[in-house]
């Protein structure tokens, strides 16, 4: 008896199961598209918690006002336009006709919802609050929206890409009806959330009704697959169409295989050394003989050297398997805030070596660098091949790396009076604005917590004339003098050696033949970016 | 029996405080999670927010008594990542790592055994020598390479199988499981083999093991005296006495299979306990962490139990009313 209803039950189920796939099968197989993540998602809320995957997927359901191509420019959204109309002033114009999901239609009420909504969930880990702070919205008609700051405040549309625009009808949803996507109205964007499995997969169906036309896949699935080896595996085998994050040592043979294609571009991310500015006697750097030494890297000339003694080229062939293009400032070229004038430092040992013996070390010192492990690609090998070449440069360098977790907190306030702990450490910095001002005013402002400067600034470093020119930069509201108020702040910073650059990362996607991916340089897998061939 | 029981359950109930205040206070010295869950790009004061919102600015001392009072009501806080109750969080995944470790655990049975108990009534023959060698090279590889190497033959290779994830499931009494589709077992058939390589070594040398001792015992004697069929001999009188103490093993592993899945689930992105496990510690989640812990912790002081009791059905020379006396 019991094997019998054993039986029956499943016999039932795959008749339950089997019947809809039988029928859609035959039309939709061709059109289901499967993408395969590197990280998880912590939520499908999408003012809940404010890192990239998040953003990322939330994209495709809710829009923002304004959007970024794939190379990070702002582009109109459900904003139209948008203009200054006095230094404190921004005038949002919405697109008309745009309707959510259910078909209810989007006015300047749901945008004026959203900001009441977005700073302020409960217990979210990184609140997109500082997006939304001292900016105050009104709604002038149902598809004008203002937004008033007390100082000028040139990055307000950019502040404005980083969130989507929810239905007022569900400005209390909570983060976990979300998950369980009962905000039923849904987003304005081009798919609709169908079923989400925390850490397994997010499975979207496509808007009917999208105002920006018709999406060409029936069906999305993101599985989150956070072992590398195993994405590769998957879309070898064919489980998967699209994978993001190829590893840098499979991108060779992904790209000789004929029933694959590779797409890849520059990304925002740089990946740099800062190193201590501010301590007389830093705690990782001793003389030879192992005795306390003033701290050598407050001279210009050695953090020159340094600098110099970096083979970029080297690094960028040998151990990122040119999969990175060796850096001079903090973004790629063509990003908005860059200087035309700075090329990354050529690499010159002997120049290194007399530069190093006019600062006043003949003989070098003893350094110890620091680093994350699997935090950005191929870090530990970076960091054990600058150890080297400091090595050759007369600095007996040591290193640790440290897991992520511990790395941070200690990088950042490890040390006596909550100060960053390390002399030396590579990390790296991925714009997400697309602008350079995030990446000076984090990792170069002078650190100041009250004005939120220099945030991330592991190195202290402080330099008033580049202060001075970043804080012009962030209030003037013209885009072209800021850009090149921007690009003379980087100037002054890299000819300081604020920091030492080293490589740009390249994102790179993979993907069956005939799904063509639009490689873009914020890391984002989006299926609307994503076509047939 | 009921007095061993009681005070089996009031062990389990200190060992359950001790491993509170241990997990507790060893996971909150590590790291500060607020580096791991704030976008890099945020600012001193949204740093010092968050801090607030996750109760991370207080001591350590009362973050401990808040986490108390909580646990005291079965509550062993949220997830700092998700949100949610970090207990929910893991019941929710844990059907997904049962199903495999219980796949695991039936293979290593239905493998681990015919060739163990083949092994060991024929010692000499070169099949058994055969087995022994491959049972050696089960313990000794690393899974997440023989992980590797089975998404490779059999998925990217050969195509028989799907790579990764977990097949449809289907909700039986609130439960899910994928279980009872054919696509659900072909997605289950190569992580649950990769994690049941391990046990079906160990089923195949304590089978062998047990089974030379019995074949040389008086009651095999005579029973193939009393000229029983060989089967009869090796189904009932053999396999019946080696059972007990591969039971126990058993038992036991199968609390590690689903406590430490974790390689085997990353590997093959099984939706399981064993990820949401590593990607608590990566990001620090300390609430969950704390929590499987004291799941892992309740789960081995439950089967422990359970293989004493299940024993001692299996064996009536043991009582369980002496080890009060």
């Amino acid at each position: 008896m019991k094997t019998f209803s054993a039986n029956g039950l499943k016999a039932l189920k795959l008749a339950i199961l089997a019947a809809p796939v039988m029928t859609i099968a035959g039309l939709a197989s061709a059109q289901e598209l499967k993408i395969g993540l590197s990280a998880e998602l912590s939520a499908m809320d999408p003012h809940y918690h404010n890192v990239s995957p998040n953003n990322m997927l939330a994209r495709h359901i809710y829009e923002p006002l304004v959007g970024q191509d794939e190379k990070q420019a702002l582009k109109p959204l459900l904003a139209e336009s948008w203009k200054a109309i006095d230094d404190t002033t921004w005038e949002f114009k919405l697109r008309q006709g745009v309707k959510f999901h259910d078909g209810t239609p989007f006015t300047a009420d749901d945008v004026i919802a959203t900001m009441q909504r977005a700073p302020n969930v409960p217990k979210s880990p990184s609140s997109f609050s500082a997006y939304v702070r001292g900016k105050e919205f009104t709604k002038v008609d149902d598809f004008t929206v203002r937004v008033k700051t007390a100082a000028p405040a040139p990055l307000v549309p950019t502040d404005l890409s980083t969130f989507g625009i929810i239905p007022a009808k569900c400005k209390d949803t909570t983060t976990e009806d979300f998950n369980l996507g009962k905000c039923t109205t849904g987003g304005t964007g081009a798919y609709k959330q169908a079923e989400y499995v925390s850490g397994d997969r997010v499975v979207l169906t496509p808007n009917e009704n999208y105002w920006g036309g018709k999406e060409p896949w029936s069906k999305v699935t993101f599985r989150m697959i956070t072992s590398a080896p195993t994405r590769v595996a998957a879309l070898l085998a064919g489980d998967l169409d699209v994978i993001e994050n190829v590893p840098t040592s499979d991108v060779a043979r992904l790209k000789g295989d004929a029933k694959l294609s590779v797409a890849s571009t520059v990304s925002n991310r740089v990946i740099y050394f800062h190193m201590d500015h501010f301590r007389e006697v830093s705690p990782f750097i001793k003389g030879k003989d192992g005795s306390e030494i003033k701290n050598p890297l407050r001279n210009l000339k050695v953090r020159q050297a340094l600098s110099m003694a970096i083979n970029r080229p080297g690094i960028v062939d040998r151990i990122m398997e040119k999969e990175a293009i060796p850096a001079g400032q903090l973004l790629p070229d063509g990003f908005f805030g860059t200087s035309k004038k700075l090329k990354p430092v050529a690499f010159d040992l002997n120049g290194a070596k007399k530069l190093l013996a006019e600062a006043g070390y003949p003989n070098g010192f003893k350094m110890k660098l620091h680093g994350p492990t699997n935090r950005y690609l191929n870090d530990t090998k970076i960091i054990e091949a600058v150890a080297q070449m400091f090595s050759r440069l007369g600095i007996e360098t040591e290193v640790e790396t440290l897991p992520s977790a511990n790395f941070f907190t200690r990088a950042s306030q490890g040390g006596q009076g909550n100060v960053p702990e390390f002399s030396f450490i590579l990390v790296g910095w991925g714009a997400g604005t697309g602008e350079s001002s995030d990446s000076l005013k984090a990792l170069l402002a002078t650190f100041d917590p009250a004005k939120g400067m220099g945030a991330t600034n592991r190195g202290r470093y402080s330099n008033p004339t580049f202060d001075a020119k970043l804080v012009e930069a962030l209030s003037t509201v013209d885009d072209a003098k800021r850009d090149a108020a921007l690009a003379e702040a980087m100037d002054i910073s890299m000819n300081d050696v604020g920091l030492i650059p080293t490589h740009y990362q390249l994102n790179t996607w993979a993907s069956r033949k005939g799904v063509k991916v639009q490689a873009r340089t914020d890391e984002y897998t989006l299926a609307t970016g994503i076509r047939k061939e | 029996m009921l007095a061993f029981v009681l005070r089996r359950l009031a062990q389990a109930l200190f060992v359950i405080a001790a491993m509170l205040v241990i997990v507790f206070f060893g996971v909150n010295v590590v790291g500060d999670p607020i580096y791991m869950l704030i976008s890099p790009e945020m600012d001193q004061q949204q740093i010092a927010e968050t801090a607030r919102a996750l109760g991370l600015d207080r001591p350590i001392w009362e973050q401990f008594l808040v986490f108390l009072k909580n646990a005291a009501q079965g509550d062993l806080g949220r997830s700092f990542v998700h949100g949610e109750s970090a207990i929910k969080l893991i019941l929710h995944r844990m059907p997904a790592t049962l199903e495999l470790a219980f796949v695991a655990l039936v293979l290593a049975i239905l493998i681990g055994l015919p060739l163990g108990l083949y092994a060991g009534l024929k010692p000499e023959s070169r099949l058994s020598r055969f087995i022994m060698a491959v049972s050696i090279l089960g313990f000794s590889l690393p899974t997440f390479w023989v992980g590797l190497m089975l998404i490779l033959t059999f998925a990217v290779s050969l195509g028989w199988l799907p790579a990764t994830g977990r097949g449809p499931t289907v909700s039986v009494l609130g439960i899910e499981t994928s279980l009872l589709t054919m696509q659900g077992w072909q997605h289950v058939a190569l992580p649950a083999f990769n994690l049941a390589l391990l046990k079906i070594s160990l089923v195949i040398r304590l089978a062998r093991a047990g089974a030379r001792e019995a074949a040389l015992m008086d009651y095999v004697k005579f029973a193939r005296a009393k000229g029983l069929s060989q089967s009869r001999i090796i189904g009932v009188h053999i396999l019946k006495n080696i059972m007990i103490p591969i039971v126990t093993v058993l038992g036991l592993e199968f609390g590690s299979l689903v406590a430490f899945s974790v390689v085997t689930e990353t590997i093959f992105a099984w939706p399981g306990m064993g990820r949401l496990l590593l990607e608590a510690i990566t990001r620090l989640d300390r609430p969950v962490i704390v929590a499987y812990v004291m799941v892992v912790v309740v789960l081995f002081v439950t089967i422990n139990l359970l293989v004493d009791l299940v024993y001692s059905a299996l064996d009536p020379r043991v009582r369980l009313t002496e080890a009060t006396s």
